[in-house]
């Protein structure tokens, strides 16, 4: 028998054009707690569920106690010991929390055997919970415990934690790595994913650190440093991707336009009730684009959404523009209507209050010049938007935002899934709008796209927003929460 | 009266109640509301329009007709607005509430026939006779074909107008499709406007009722309505949930309920035969529609 309990030996998955992972690799020793580092897209999440058998790998090779395996499904990973806690609820809201855990078994359901072998596992692991409660009436941390006692049902020698600390207050954040640490003592293995490098380091026995799907550091976690760590997530030279030419660099000094947007003290929870926005406040001038960086969940997604008035703050006084154009991530569901045509698609913005008659005839001409400015390849304005590239798609919503909010542009991740010209193409149109005088925000997980088109950055850490310099390195600690050394 | 001519009318007057209730039907899911209450909402529609047709002074001669059919709309809509806001507060699926406010307006119309609503003479389970200025002038004299019908003509012209031109009609498009991108980058108030495409919905098939007895019964009996709130579905669906293609699918139905009776009564054909057929109509409207989106979905893919 061997030391290592899973192994993931060159492991290689790519999604279409794009690479997730190039062979990479990760040892989990028994016993250990073992940590992977990365930054968003580094490719953490997806070797996991390749060890958990959600997804197949194009190359590598699995060994659990080094013996070759190879996972058709999740069911035949748990079936080899290893469970797997993802970074979202999986709960069913309106069943009890041992229904819950039962959930997947095979066979009958006995409930009062459930509860009580529920119980027993609550008292061996010390992840308290109430069997009885219902899931929707339990707080974050409650539903991440049984989270995790649902994965720990099945037995696991290797159990895998998705971000589990990214909903916890630091109480509790703490405390559940913690009992993780207890869990590994009599021989089992925890595989922990994370941002947070001092979580890793305070935990973990080993850590692994991804970059753009590549293993490149791994090692003791004693033996370490957090300035060696953040220099292997960032990695040591940065060169600004092939897609972001000298056309987009051309940054104009600090501006000195108007305030456009303007949040004060504003504070937003979210429907389970976590204060997603700490008491932000934050300026938005004309003429200027204001980058955010952050890490996945950190509170970027309502950020984005109070400077584009589409949420409502919990409190806290927001100032903004009668419109604001918003290019949100998921343009095919929050932005475009695919099975309506272009033209009623470029309706659609301001369709709430409109009054009275739909000037079809202008809106037509409209969406013809749209269709030609932003270059958008399409027979004619009458096709649905459903039969458009998805880079096609988004020079539609880029041109339709910013005609028609024209002072204010609130864009998120406006690049993704795009390839290299109509990205450029878009990146260049958000840069227009910034110089004819829009306040431009952009988020975006390529901290290329932001150091590139931003003129002043800030990072969202925690629900807290901070002013942070244009460069790589301090944008990369201020994300992991570190502060400039 | 030839035979032929008999029928067309009978076929035409069987259609009046089938095409407002399906416009009703299809307002409600062009915004995405699956309202299969629209057999509720007519009945409702039918006991208010009763109610005032009876109770109507004859003083106020012709007015008694417009006020009943406002009396079926605003019953239609308040049937419908209960379930719209269970919908809003509680998140209770429209379907499983309207299918439960139809039996309840079955049942109290069914009680007030006998109680309070119930003829002068408690004989019969039905109300007294509306009084003359209720009741729809006939369209074509010698028939029972009853300007009903060009009412809902005309409804359904205005109903595809509004969907099709007005800012309104769009926001009820955008919204039944994709709530998501509506209110994203619609702006829009989406519970607000799908509320009240519901209750608009409910007040059509509230006039519905409000027709077929203002044009029909000039009374309101126990069984006022034979299912065609549901038949109205099919009716909606055939048509594509476009309002002018209401009208031919409604007359179709007519057509098939007319000659279900006809064939029983003369060829001794079990009138049932027209509800299969209606049925398998609507699977195959369904599977074809399934079919084409199919289609669509792959051509987008590539």
């Amino acid at each position: 028998m061997t030391d290592v309990a899973l192994e993931l030996a060159s492991i290689s998955k790519s999604f279409g054009r794009s690479v997730a992972l190039r062979s990479a690799s990760l040892s989990a020793r028994r016993g250990t707690v073992h940590a992977i580092l990365g930054e968003n897209g580094a490719g953490k999440t997806t070797l996991m569920r390749i060890a958990f058998g959600m997804l197949q790998p194009d190359a590598g090779t699995i060994r659990v106690n080094g013996e070759t395996r190879s996972f058709a499904s999740p069911s035949a990973a748990i079936a080899n010991g290893i469970a797997m806690v993802h970074q979202h609820f999986t709960l069913v809201s309106a069943m009890t929390v041992t229904e819950n855990v039962a959930l997947g078994g095979r066979g009958l359901f006995h409930p009062r055997q459930a509860r009580s072998e529920l119980l027993a596992l609550a008292k061996r692991t010390g992840f308290a919970i109430d069997p009885d409660a219902r899931v929707e009436n339990l707080p974050a941390g409650a539903q991440q415990r049984v989270e995790i006692l649902k994965a720990l049902s099945h037995g696991p020698r290797v159990l895998i934690l998705d971000e589990p600390t990214a909903i916890l207050t630091p109480a509790e954040a703490e405390d559940l790595l913690n009992r993780a640490r207890e869990l590994v003592n009599d021989g089992g293995t925890a595989i922990l994913i994370t941002h947070k490098l001092r979580d890793a380091l305070k935990f973990a026995d080993d850590i692994t650190v991804l970059r753009r799907g590549v293993t490149v550091w791994t090692g003791r976690a004693a033996e370490t440093t957090e300035d060696a760590l953040v220099s292997a997530m960032l990695g040591g030279e940065r060169v600004p991707a092939e897609s972001i030419r000298n056309e987009t660099s051309h940054q104009s000094p600090v501006s000195d336009g108007e305030v456009v947007i303007s949040l004060h003290d504003v504070s937003v929870r979210d429907a389970l009730n976590v204060e997603r926005l700490k008491a932000v406040s934050l300026e938005v001038r004309g003429g200027e684009i204001v980058g955010v960086a952050a890490v996945e969940g950190n509170g970027q997604h309502e950020l984005l959404r109070i400077l584009a008035g589409r949420i409502d703050a919990t409190s806290g006084v927001v100032t903004l523009p009668p419109t604001v154009g918003f290019i949100p991530e998921d343009r095919q569901r929050d932005a475009l209507i695919p099975d309506l045509s272009l033209r009623d698609n470029v309706a659609l913005a301001g369709a709430g209050a409109r009054r009275g008659v739909m000037d079809w005839i202008a809106i037509g001409d409209r969406t013809r010049s749209l269709i030609g400015t932003y270059d958008v390849r399409a027979r004619d304005e009458n096709v649905h938007a459903s039969t458009l590239s998805g880079g096609n798609q988004q020079k539609l919503v880029v041109g339709r935002e910013i005609e028609w909010a024209h002072v204010a542009l609130v864009a998120e991740n406006p690049s993704r899934g795009l390839d290299i010209r109509a990205s450029a193409a878009v990146r260049g149109r958000i840069i227009e709008a910034r110089d004819s005088g829009a306040a431009v925000v952009i988020y975006s997980s390529d901290l290329d796209e932001i150091v590139s088109l931003a003129d002043r950055v800030v990072v969202v850490y925690a629900g807290n927003v901070c002013e942070c310099g244009n460069d790589y390195e301090s944008i990369g600690r201020a994300m992991l929460g570190v502060t400039a050394p | 009266m030839s035979p032929t001519t008999a029928f067309i009318v009978d076929m035409l007057v069987h259609a009046t109640p089938l095409m407002i209730a399906g416009l009703a039907v299809a307002i409600a899911f062009r915004a995405g509301i699956w309202n299969i209450g629209a057999d509720g909402q007519f009945i409702a529609g039918a006991t208010a329009a009763a109610w005032v047709g009876v109770s109507a002074p004859a003083t106020i001669g012709w007015l008694a007709l417009p006020l009943a059919l406002v009396a079926g709309a605003i019953a239609g809509g308040i049937w419908a607005a209960i379930a719209a806001w269970l919908r809003s507060r509680f998140g209770v699926l429209e379907v499983i509430s309207t299918i439960m406010l139809n039996f309840i307006a079955t049942y109290s119309a069914s009680y007030l026939v006998r109680g309070p609503l119930q003829e002068s003479t408690h004989v019969f389970p039905q109300t007294d006779s509306i009084v003359a200025g209720a009741r729809m002038p006939i369209l074509i004299s010698g028939t029972r074909l009853h300007w009903g019908f060009i009412l809902g003509l005309l409804l359904a012209g205005v109903t595809w107008w509004v969907m099709k031109y007005s800012a309104t009609g769009f926001r009820i498009r955008a919204s039944g499709m994709s709530p998501f991108a509506a209110r994203s980058a619609g702006l829009i108030n989406v519970p607000r406007v799908t509320s009240g495409a519901f209750i608009v919905s409910g007040a059509i098939a509230g006039i519905a009722g409000g027709v077929e007895v203002c044009g029909v019964t000039f009374a309101l009996y126990e069984n006022i309505s034979p299912g065609y709130g549901y038949t109205a579905i099919a009716v909606a669906l055939l048509a594509g949930l476009n309002p002018l293609g209401v009208i031919g699918t409604g007359i179709l139905f007519g057509a098939l309920e007319t000659a279900a009776s006809t064939m029983q009564r003369n060829a001794g054909i079990p009138s049932t035969t027209a509800s299969v057929i209606e049925a398998v109509v609507i699977l195959a409207v369904i599977a074809i529609a399934q079919l084409r989106s199919r289609s669509r979905h792959s051509v987008a893919a590539t």
